[in-house]
């Protein structure tokens, strides 16, 4: 697969007429705005495949600073594959590989000098399906701290485990039973310890890939006013199917079809007045 | 008639019946073009008649063999306590026996005396009369099973649900002839073993700390009273699954770790199947290489260091049984591993923690219940092993925890103790039985506990 190699690199050195990446200098299909001022992350034209299927085609993508962008889209569009290309989480698949430059802070993240361990310390994802680690509460979150080598002294890492609790909601619940074990939670209590988990490292970024499809709607709806209390201090990638969810906690929309971002945008101009027709089909709910 | 004629003759009266019932199921409806008005398909109608034709038949035939032989005996008795013959005890048994062996043809007819002869012509009298009775009362009870089935078929007949009814029963009784023998043996054992125990007391046998069971048979016999304390050999049996397991659970587990974790696909394919031959290899063969491989390098290397090595040493048995048990704890293992869910994995990792801290601090506990009881059922096997031990570890009851010396096992004087000849009243055979009851009850304490470990980490994430 030499070529897809060399046509990326192409792509990437080509200044040709572009739409909405004219200023920033490079080409892009994409309806709406996709460079934002001062983003904390930034894509440019990324190519994902998994052995010979191409999941994301010459995706460019700015994430602003301390805000929420939800990526939408029917299933199998590349959504969540474009969020675990953010911390490289693609890495542990053998058969994926990837073109294109995405930077943190204009630094190349698939860069040879970058180390992945401190880029997803920097850059935090929560899952799917809650997955605490089979040990203490107090274990889950001290893990994180600990292999980075944060805590100096037993007293640090008490105040980490508190505080990382605290913003995710779920002191109050748990503070009683820190030594319980964090499999023991309800479905909600271990999706918010998982969020305190990748807040106790103090990342940038925290990538959400559909955090609330094994939850209810009570659990769902305490993730939503998190995740909008988190917005404070962290920068927010969710990936969701639920169209209400990505209307109520994202600034930014950006939908996916088969690979492609077609269209990108202030949340409340995707749904009300899509550019696109595919976007348009999708959010009136004609397909996906 | 020979019995298999017999039971070739039950067969085919089976097939007939099958056969019969089946066009019977079609003529009752009128004809194939009307089948859906049957209950169940003609074929349960045919197997129905079959299975009631054979089963019966066969229970009949062999409840007969075993009656009608005490039937026999009896007769033959009688008729040779008319002659005049001893009418009890062991004088009575061996006479019985001789007739017996005129009967199977071990002993010429001619060499016989005469009561016996006539005996042995008496019981080759009634033996081909019963043979033609059971076989004529099997095909009677045969053909019955099969009319009345045949009798019986109508379409709302049920044929479906009987036949796997039946089947059902018959998996049953396969399954509960497993459990049933190993009852047997139980029971077999903690007999003789009890017989041990009444000569030998219980504290004694488990704490004593000499064991030497040498017994005099005759009274002017020169030999010792025999002694029966069983400590050196649980001693040594522990020893030498003590070095076994220090080799395998180290090796097994890394082992396990890097093909469950690093290894890519390709040294999979081709690693896993070799490990697993190597737990196919007999463990004779492993004897061997103990014996006469490492056993005397072990010696020549204790040589060279100024070691007193003994020829047959705990170490050598230890070491050979702990290459032997690998495989079996790579693998237990390494499905333990594999089992751990990859999202705990991705967990770790998205917190930037590196393969090896992911292994070490997530995988591993994960997994280290399974792991254990995976470990405890290879010191089953350990501690039942006896091939190497018997060709490796030497005869010595020594109480000694010093690996270079020789010991011996329980399952090697349960070897020792039942080869050549025997007398069942002495404690010295008896007190294999007494040994086996151990070795039996560890492992099967040691197997509860781990497959109740192994069950319950299984459940923790299905």
């Amino acid at each position: 697969m030499g070529d897809n190699t060399s046509s990326a690199a192409v792509r990437t050195s080509l200044t040709a007429v572009p739409a909405s990446g004219a200023q920033a200098g490079f080409t892009t299909r994409t309806v709406g705005e996709v460079v934002v001022p001062n983003p904390v992350m930034s894509a440019r034209a990324v190519n994902v495949y998994y052995g010979d299927k191409h999941a994301i085609k010459d995706v460019s993508l700015d994430i602003g600073r301390n805000a929420v962008i939800a990526l939408i889209g029917p299933s199998g569009c590349g959504k969540s594959t474009f969020l675990r290309s953010l911390n490289r989480m693609n890495d542990t698949i053998e058969a994926a590989r990837i073109t294109g430059s995405i930077t943190l802070d204009g630094e190349d993240i698939y860069d040879r000098q970058q180390d992945v361990v401190q880029l997803r310390a920097r850059v935090g994802m929560v899952f799917q399906k809650p997955n605490p680690f089979p040990k203490s509460i107090y274990e889950n979150i001290a893990y994180g701290p600990r292999i980075h080598g944060l805590v100096a002294s037993r007293a640090d890492l008490d105040e980490i485990v508190q505080t990382s609790l605290q913003k995710a909601g779920l002191w109050e619940e748990v503070k009683d039973r820190l030594d319980h074990s964090g499999t023991s939670l309800s479905g909600g209590q271990q999706q918010r310890l998982c969020i305190a988990r990748a807040i106790a490292v103090d990342p940038e970024v925290i990538l959400m890939d559909e955090p609330c499809s094994a939850l209810d709607p009570i659990a769902t709806a305490r993730i939503e006013d998190l995740i909008d209390e988190l917005r404070q201090n962290y920068t927010i990638v969710i990936v969701t199917h639920n169209m209400q969810q990505a209307a109520r906690v994202s600034q930014r929309t950006a939908y996916f079809h088969l690979g492609d971002l077609i269209e990108v945008g202030p949340t409340e101009q995707i749904f009300t007045n899509p550019g696109h027709k595919l976007t348009e089909d999708y959010i009136t709910g004609r397909f996906g | 008639m020979p019995t298999s004629s017999v039971v070739i003759a039950i067969l085919a009266l089976s097939y007939a019946a099958y056969r019969l019932a089946r066009r019977r199921s079609f003529a009752v409806v009128g004809g194939p073009q009307a089948i859906r008005k049957l209950h169940s398909l003609p074929g349960y109608h045919g197997l129905l008649a079959a299975l009631w034709a054979a089963l019966p038949a066969f229970a009949v035939l062999v409840l007969w063999h075993v009656l009608a032989e005490r039937v026999i005996v009896d007769a033959v008795l009688a008729q040779l306590a008319g002659d005049g013959a001893p009418s009890g005890g062991a004088a009575r048994d061996l006479l019985l026996n001789d007739v017996r062996n005129v009967v199977a043809g071990s002993v010429p007819f001619a060499e016989a005396s005469a009561p016996v002869q006539a005996a042995a012509r008496h019981w080759q009298h009634l033996d081909a009369i019963s043979r033609i009775g059971g076989a004529i009362a099997a095909l009677l009870v045969g053909v019955l099973g099969g009319v009345l089935v045949w009798r019986r078929i109508t379409p709302e007949l049920r044929a479906r649900n009987r036949v796997e009814r039946l089947v059902e029963i018959n998996l049953l009784l396969c399954s509960m002839i497993a459990i049933l023998t190993t009852v047997g043996i139980v029971v077999s054992v903690l007999y003789e073993a009890l017989q041990f125990f009444r000569m030998v007391p219980v504290s004694e046998f488990l704490f004593g700390l000499k064991w030497s069971p040498q017994m005099a048979i005759r009274a002017d016999q020169v030999g010792s009273s025999g002694a029966f304390g069983a400590v050196p050999l649980f001693a040594g049996t522990l020893l030498i699954s003590a070095i076994a397991m220090s080799i395998a659970v180290p090796i097994g587990l890394f082992a396990a770790i890097y093909l469950a974790e690093y290894a890519d696909w390709r040294v999979r394919a081709i690693t896993k199947p070799l490990l697993e031959v190597l737990a196919g290899v007999p463990t004779v063969v492993y004897g061997f290489f103990a014996a006469l491989t490492v056993g005397p390098l072990l010696r020549a290397l204790g040589q060279s260091l100024g070691l007193q090595v003994a020829s047959e040493s705990a170490l050598a048995a230890g070491l050979v049984m702990g290459i032997m048990i690998i495989p079996f704890v790579s693998s237990l293992a390494d499905d333990m591993i594999t089992a751990v869910p990859q999202s705990l994995r991705d967990g770790s990792y998205a917190l930037g923690a590196t393969r090896s801290e992911t292994i070490r601090r997530v995988v591993l506990p994960a997994a280290l219940p399974g792991i254990a009881g995976g470990v405890l059922l290879a010191v089953s096997r350990a501690i039942g092993e006896t091939m190497i031990v018997v060709m490796a570890a030497g005869l010595s009851a020594n109480l000694t925890a010093n690996p270079l010396q020789a010991v011996t096992t329980v399952t090697v004087q349960i070897v020792t103790l039942l080869v050549g000849d025997q007398e069942f009243d002495s404690p010295k055979t008896l007190a294999a039985f007494a040994l086996g009851l151990v070795l039996f009850v560890a492992t099967l304490l040691l197997n509860i506990v781990a497959l109740q470990i192994v069950r319950r980490y299984r459940e923790q994430y299905e």
